[in-house]
C-alpha cells in the first residue's frame, strides 16, 4: 500500500512541475534571448523540459519501489 | 511515377495491408493468443492522437506562431502523469460495467439515462465532424498536390466545383468502406476490436518513421542542421519572432488554453477513450504508456519547427501554404521517394483518426442515439425470435457513412477558410465539455443527471455559439453581421466577444464562457436536489471504482425473471452460441451445473445486463432487461441502505480482522506471559522446595538431640555437652541460611543497600584472613598471602567485599586436606582493574561442577570430606556482589589439584564514567 | 539377637541422633553417608530395615529403594523413607517404589522409635 502511495505522490509532484515548467511566467524567461549554440533558447528549454518531465513519469511509475 | 492510378494503387496496398494486420490481430485474439496484449502496443495505438492535425498541421501551426504548436501535445503529457489515477479510474468502471463509449460512460454514470447518452453522442458527432473534415481535407489536400507534380500548385476551393469531380468526396467513400470493413466486420457486436487496435499502433509507426525522415531530410539534407536553418531564420527580420518569442499573437492565455484543451482532449475524444480505455487490455499497460506516449509526442515533434522553417526560407514569396511543407518540400526537390512515404505518412495519420473517431461515433449512435429510438416502438425489436446483432451492425455501418458524409459537407461547407489546426481546435473545445460531468462525475457523488444534462447543454450551446457557427460566418454561410453586431444586432451577443469579452482569442473566449455555462449549470442543477435511487447507485459504481472492495458487491436490484427469458434476449443481440457459452460459464462459476439450475436471482439479471451492455449499452441494456425481468423499483432509502450495508459490512469487516490480529497478538502475548509465569513458578516452588529442605534439615537435627536430652536425664555428661554444642551450631546454621536467603532475596530484587566508596583491596584481604585464621588453625592449614603494596584503590562496598572474601576463604578452608593444607591469596593489577585469586590444594572440582556451585543451594560435596556446612548461597550471593560492582566471579579448577576461585574489580577511576552512563 | 538398622544419610548430625537413639534402643546399628554405600550396606550387611534418606549424594534415595525393591534376595528388607521435602507426589513416589513407610523431618524420637517397631514387627 504504501509503494503505490508513494508513487501517486511522486506523480502527482511530477504534474505539478510540468504545469509550471510549460507555463507563464517560467516559459517568459526564455523570450528574445540570443541564442545558445546556435539553438533559440525558448525551443531548447521546451523539449528539455519535456524530455525531464518524461525521464520522471517513467521513474516514477516504472521503478518498483522496494 | 506519381500519378493517380499509383497513388489510387499505393494507398489500396497500404490500406490492404493494415487490413491484414486487423484481421491477424483479430484471428489470435480468437485463439486466446492477443497480439496487443502488450504494453508499448498499447503506447503506440494511443499515438492515434496524433493526426494529419499532427502531421501537416502542426508545421502550418508553426510557420505562424514558431513553437506554438507544442501546447496541443505537452498537455497530453501532463495528463499522462495522471493516467496512473484518472485512466485507471476509468478503466476499472469500464471494465466492471461493460461500457462501450465515452456516450454510455456519462449515461451510465447519472442513471443510464438514455437523454444524457443522447445528449453525448450530438455532442460529440457535431464536435468531432470538424475534426473528420480536417482529415478529408489533409488528405485529399495532399491527393491534389501529387496530382499536379513536379508542379507545386496550391488546390483549388472544393466548394466551386461538383461534388462528383471533388477527390475529398472520394476520399470520404473509400474511408468510410475501408472503416466498415475495420470496425464491424464482426457478425458479433462487442465494444473490443483487436485487430484495429494492432493495425492503429503499426500506423503510428508508419506515421513517425515518415515524418522523422522529411525532418532528417530538410534539416539535414536541405540545411545544415538545426543551428544552420535557425541561423539563416534569425538573419531574416521577418521571420525572426518565430523562434524568439514564446507564442505568437494572443501570448499565454492562449497558450494555457491550448494545453487545458489537449489535456482534456487526450481523456474525452471519442477515439481515444476508445483506445486507451476501452480496448484497454490489462490496467499495468498503462505504466509503459504513462511514459511512451509523451515520448511518442515528444519524438514526433522534434523536427516539426524545421521543417516549417525550412518551408518558409525555401518557399519564400511562393504563397505556398505551410500545411502543404511537409509534402511541398520533398515533391520541391524532386525526391520522389520520400513524397511517397510522406504520402503514406499522412495517410496513416489520416486514416488511423478516421477509422477509431467513426467507429467510436457510430458505437455511440447505434447504442445510444438510435436503440434508444428502436426501442420506444417495441415491435420493432421485440418480434420474436428475431437475431438483432445483424440489426446492430447495419446501424453502425449506417452511422458510419453518415457520419464521414456529414465530414464532407462540413469541408465543403466551411473547411476552406481554416488552417488545419484552427479546425481540429474546434473539436477539442467541444469534446472538453463533457470534462465537468464526467470528472466530476467519477469524484463526486452529488452530481446528478439533470446537473449533467444541464452542463453538458449549456456548453454545448455556448461552443457552438462561439466556435462552430462562427465557423460558418466565416465561410459566407452565415451572413457576416451576425459575427460584428452579434444574434439579433445585440452587441453583447457578439459570438467572438460574448458580453464584451475581448484582449483573448476565439479558443480561449469560448474555453471561458463554455466552461463557466457549462460547470455553472451542471454544479447548479445538480445542487437543487439530492441523487435519485439511479444516480445514487451509479455514483456509488463510480466513485468507488478503485476501492479494493467496489459497491459492485451490493446488488442493487429486486425483481422476478425468468432464466430462459435472459439467456434469449441476451442470444438475441450477441448470438444464441455466445449467449449459451456465456450463461453455462455463469453457472459453472456458482457452483451449478446448467444454467437452468440457478435461480434469475439479481446477480444472474445484473450478469445479463451486463453482457448486454456491451453490445448495445447499459442504458439500452437495462431497457432490454427490464422488458423481460419484472423489476420491483427500489427507492432510494433502499438503495441507501443497501450501499450503506455495503459500505457498513466493508468497515465491519475490516474492523473485524483488526480485532481479531489484535486478538491474536494478545493471545500470544498472553501465552508468552503465561509460559514465562509458569517457568517462574517452576523456580519459585524449586527455591521452596530447596529453602524448605534446607530448614528441616538442622531443625531435624535439633528436634532430635533436644528430645535425646529430655527423654533420658541420665545421659552422660559427655554426651549432653556434645549434644548441645550440636544443636547450638545448628541452630547457627539455621540464622544463617535465614539471613543469606533474605540477603540474596535482597540482592536481587535490587532493594540491597550499598554503601560504595573507594577502598584499598589490600586491606579488606588482610582483613578477612584475619577473621577466618581461627579456622585455619583448626585445619592445621596454611595462608600465603601475595599482595603488592599500595594497589590502586576500587569502589566497592567494604562490607560486602569482606563477606565475598570470607566465603572464598572459607570455602577453601572446608575443602583443605588435613594438615597439610594451603590457601594462597593473591592480589595483582589486570588491565582496568584488580584481580584477586584464592587458591587451595583441596580436591578441586569436576567440569561438569564449575557452573552448578554458583547456583543456589547447589552443594558440591564429597561423602569422604565432611558434608559441608555451608548453606549453598554463599557461592551466589558472592557473584552477584562482585557484579554489582562491575566484576567477574569465577572457578578455575583441576580434580585433584586444588581449585582457584578468581574475582576481578574495576578500578574506581574506571569505574565512575561507567556508573554515569547507567545513571 | 537384635534388629539390625541402616541409616542412610549424608546429614552427619541427624546420623548421630538416631544413632544414639536406636542404640539406646538396643538395636544395632549401621551407617551410610551416601546412596551408593547405602546400597552396598544393604547388600553385605543385610540389615532389617533401611532408614533412607532421599537426598543424598551419588544415588538418591528412590533409586535406593527402586534398588533394593529389584533384588528377591532382599525382599525381607524393610524400608523407611526419610525426607526434608513433605512434598504429597515424593511420598506417592516413595511408597509406589515399594517403600514400607514414610517420615517427613523434622519427626519426633518416639514417632520415629513407633514407626520402626511397626515395621519390624515388634
Amino acid at each position: 500500500m504504501h509503494r503505490r502511495v508513494l508513487a501517486g505522490d511522486r506523480l502527482v509532484a511530477t504534474f505539478l512541475i510540468g504545469c509550471v515548467l510549460f507555463n507563464y511566467p517560467l516559459l517568459s524567461l526564455f523570450d528574445r534571448r540570443a541564442p545558445v549554440y546556435e539553438i533559440p533558447p525558448v525551443y531548447g528549454y521546451i523539449f528539455i523540459a519535456w524530455a525531464a518531465v518524461i525521464a520522471l513519469i517513467a521513474w516514477a511509475i516504472e521503478r518498483r519501489i522496494e | 511515377m506519381l500519378e493517380l492510378p499509383v497513388l489510387i494503387a499505393v494507398s489500396l496496398t497500404y490500406l490492404g495491408l493494415l487490413f491484414a494486420v486487423a484481421w491477424w490481430g483479430d484471428k489470435r485474439a480468437d485463439q486466446g493468443k492477443s497480439l496487443i496484449a502488450n504494453a508499448s502496443t498499447y503506447a503506440l495505438s494511443m499515438a492515434v492522437y496524433c493526426t494529419t492535425w499532427t502531421f501537416y498541421g502542426s508545421v502550418g501551426r508553426a510557420a505562424v506562431s514558431g513553437i506554438g504548436f507544442l501546447p496541443i501535445y505537452l498537455g497530453p503529457t501532463l495528463v499522462m502523469a495522471l493516467g496512473w489515477f484518472l485512466m485507471l479510474k476509468m478503466i476499472r468502471i469500464v471494465k466492471a460495467n461493460r461500457i462501450t463509449s465515452i456516450a454510455d460512460f456519462i449515461s451510465s454514470r447519472y442513471g443510464k439515462s438514455h437523454g444524457l447518452g443522447g445528449l453525448v453522442t450530438i455532442i460529440a458527432v457535431v464536435g468531432i465532424i470538424p475534426y473528420i473534415a480536417l482529415q478529408l481535407k489533409a488528405i485529399s489536400g495532399s491527393v491534389s498536390l501529387l496530382l499536379s507534380y513536379p508542379e507545386i500548385v496550391m488546390p483549388g476551393r472544393s466548394a466551386t466545383m461538383s461534388v462528383a469531380a471533388d477527390v475529398s468526396f472520394y476520399v470520404a467513400l473509400i474511408l468510410a468502406a475501408f472503416t466498415i470493413v475495420f470496425g464491424t466486420r464482426h457478425l458479433e457486436a462487442t465494444e473490443r476490436h483487436e485487430g484495429m487496435v494492432a493495425a492503429i499502433a503499426l500506423e503510428s509507426v508508419v506515421k513517425l518513421v515518415s515524418f522523422t525522415a522529411v525532418g532528417v531530410f530538410v534539416t539535414y539534407g536541405v540545411y545544415d542542421g538545426f543551428g544552420d536553418i535557425f541561423q539563416r531564420v534569425i538573419a531574416d527580420p521577418a521571420l525572426r519572432r518565430l523562434v524568439e518569442a514564446v507564442p505568437s499573437g494572443q501570448g499565454y492565455t492562449n497558450w494555457f488554453s491550448l494545453l487545458f484543451l489537449s489535456a482534456m482532449a487526450i481523456l474525452f475524444l471519442p477515439r481515444q477513450f476508445q483506445i486507451a480505455v476501452v480496448e484497454n487490455v490489462n490496467e499495468q499497460h498503462l505504466r509503459r504508456a504513462a511514459w511512451l506516449f509523451p515520448l511518442y509526442l515528444l519524438l514526433i515533434n522534434l523536427f516539426v519547427l524545421p521543417i516549417a522553417l525550412g518551408g518558409l526560407l525555401h518557399f519564400a514569396g511562393q504563397g505556398v501554404d505551410a500545411d502543404t511543407f511537409v509534402l511541398t518540400l520533398p515533391m520541391a526537390l524532386r525526391h520522389e521517394g520520400l513524397v511517397l512515404l510522406v504520402f503514406i505518412g499522412g495517410l496513416s495519420a489520416g486514416t488511423g483518426m478516421v477509422i477509431v473517431e467513426t467507429i467510436a461515433l457510430a458505437t455511440m449512435v447505434c447504442n445510444d442515439l438510435v436503440m434508444p429510438l428502436l426501442l420506444r416502438r417495441q415491435t420493432v425489436v421485440m418480434g420474436q425470435g428475431r437475431d438483432l446483432s445483424r440489426l446492430l451492425l447495419t446501424i453502425r455501418r449506417g452511422a458510419i457513412i453518415v457520419i464521414l458524409l456529414l465530414g464532407y459537407l462540413y469541408f465543403r461547407l466551411a473547411g476552406e477558410a481554416y488552417a488545419l489546426v484552427a479546425i481540429g481546435l474546434i473539436s477539442f473545445s467541444a469534446v472538453a465539455q463533457f470534462a465537468p460531468a464526467l470528472i466530476g462525475g467519477m469524484y463526486w457523488r452529488g452530481g446528478t443527471r439533470g446537473g449533467a444534462l444541464a452542463g453538458l447543454s449549456a456548453g454545448f450551446l455556448v461552443w457552438m455559439f462561439t466556435l462552430l457557427l462562427p465557423s460558418f460566418a466565416k465561410s459566407g454561410w452565415l451572413p457576416d453581421a451576425f459575427l460584428s453586431q452579434g444574434l439579433f444586432g445585440i452587441e453583447l451577443l457578439r459570438p467572438q466577444q460574448l458580453f464584451g469579452l475581448t484582449g483573448v482569442d476565439e479558443i480561449s473566449h469560448c474555453l471561458f464562457w463554455s466552461f463557466f455555462a457549462n460547470i455553472g449549470a451542471y454544479v447548479g442543477v445538480s445542487l437543487l436536489r439530492p441523487p435519485m435511487a439511479a444516480e445514487a447507485t451509479q455514483a456509488a459504481v463510480f466513485v468507488d471504482a478503485l476501492k479494493e472492495t467496489g459497491s459492485r458487491s451490493a446488488v442493487l436490484w429486486r425483481g422476478r425473471a425468468k432464466v430462459s427469458d435472459l439467456q434469449d434476449l441476451v442470444g438475441r443481440f450477441l448470438g444464441q452460441p455466445r449467449a449459451q457459452a456465456a450463461f453455462g460459464a455463469f453457472a459453472r462459476r456458482h457452483g451449478a451445473e446448467s444454467i437452468g439450475k440457478l435461480e434469475a436471482d439479481a446477480r444472474l439479471v445484473q450478469f445479463a445486463e451486463s453482457l448486454l451492455a456491451g453490445a448495445i449499452g447499459s442504458a439500452s441494456a437495462r431497457v432490454m432487461v427490464a422488458s423481460v425481468a419484472k423489476e420491483e423499483p427500489l427507492s432510494i432509502d433502499e438503495v441507501m441502505n443497501i450501499l450503506d450495508e455495503a459500505s457498513q459490512l466493508r468497515t465491519y469487516s475490516r474492523e473485524l480482522e483488526r480485532k481479531s490480529r489484535q486478538l491474536q497478538a494478545a493471545t500470544l502475548e498472553l501465552q508468552e506471559a503465561n509460559e514465562r509465569l509458569k517457568e517462574l513458578d517452576r523456580v519459585k516452588d524449586d527455591i521452596m522446595s530447596s529453602v524448605t529442605h534446607e530448614l528441616r534439615t538442622p531443625l531435624t537435627s535439633i528436634r532430635a538431640f533436644s528430645e535425646l536430652l529430655r527423654d533420658d536425664p541420665k545421659m552422660h555428661l559427655a554426651d549432653r555437652e556434645r549434644f548441645l554444642g550440636l544443636i547450638v551450631s545448628e541452630t547457627e546454621r539455621l540464622t544463617r541460611l535465614i539471613n543469606q536467603t533474605l540477603d540474596l532475596a535482597k540482592i536481587e530484587s535490587g532493594r540491597a543497600d550499598w554503601n560504595g566508596c573507594e577502598l584499598d583491596l589490600k586491606e579488606v584481604i588482610e582483613q578477612s584472613v584475619a577473621a577466618t585464621s581461627q579456622l585455619f588453625r583448626e585445619k592445621k592449614a596454611d595462608v600465603v598471602l601475595d599482595l603488592p603494596d599500595d594497589p590502586p584503590l576500587i569502589l566497592a562496598d567494604r562490607d560486602r567485599l569482606v563477606q565475598v572474601m570470607l566465603n572464598l576463604l572459607s570455602n577453601a578452608v572446608k575443602f583443605l586436606p588435613p594438615g597439610s593444607g594451603q590457601v594462597r591469596v593473591v592480589l595483582r593489577s589486570i588491565d582496568g582493574g584488580l584481580e584477586v585469586g584464592v587458591i587451595d590444594n583441596g580436591p578441586g572440582i569436576r567440569p561438569e561442577d564449575q557452573q552448578l556451585i554458583f547456583e543456589k543451594f547447589r552443594q558440591v560435596g564429597d561423602t569422604m570430606t565432611a558434608k559441608p556446612s555451608g548453606t549453598g548461597l554463599g557461592l551466589p550471593i558472592s557473584r552477584r556482589i562482585i557484579e554489582h560492582f562491575g566484576g567477574r566471579l569465577w572457578v578455575e579448577s583441576v580434580p585433584g589439584e586444588g581449585a582457584t576461585f578468581r574475582f576481578t574489580l574495576p578500578f574506581a577511576a574506571a569505574q565512575q564514567p561507567a556508573e554515569a552512563g547507567t545513571a | 539377637m537384635s534388629k539390625k538398622i541402616l541409616i542412610a544419610d549424608d546429614e552427619q548430625n541427624i546420623v548421630i541422633s538416631i544413632d544414639f537413639l536406636l542404640r539406646r534402643e538396643g538395636f544395632s546399628v549401621l551407617v551410610a553417608n551416601d546412596g551408593e554405600e547405602a546400597l552396598a550396606k544393604v547388600r553385605g550387611e543385610r540389615p532389617d530395615l533401611v532408614l533412607l534418606d532421599v537426598m543424598m549424594p551419588k544415588m538418591n534415595g528412590f533409586d535406593v529403594c527402586q534398588a533394593v525393591r529389584a533384588d528377591p534376595d532382599l525382599s525381607a528388607t524393610r524400608i523407611l523413607m526419610l525426607t526434608a521435602k513433605g512434598r504429597d507426589t515424593e511420598v506417592s513416589k516413595g511408597l509406589g517404589l515399594g517403600a514400607d513407610g514414610y517420615m517427613t523431618k523434622p519427626f519426633s524420637t518416639k514417632e520415629l522409635l513407633a514407626e520402626v517397631r511397626k515395621l519390624l514387627e515388634m
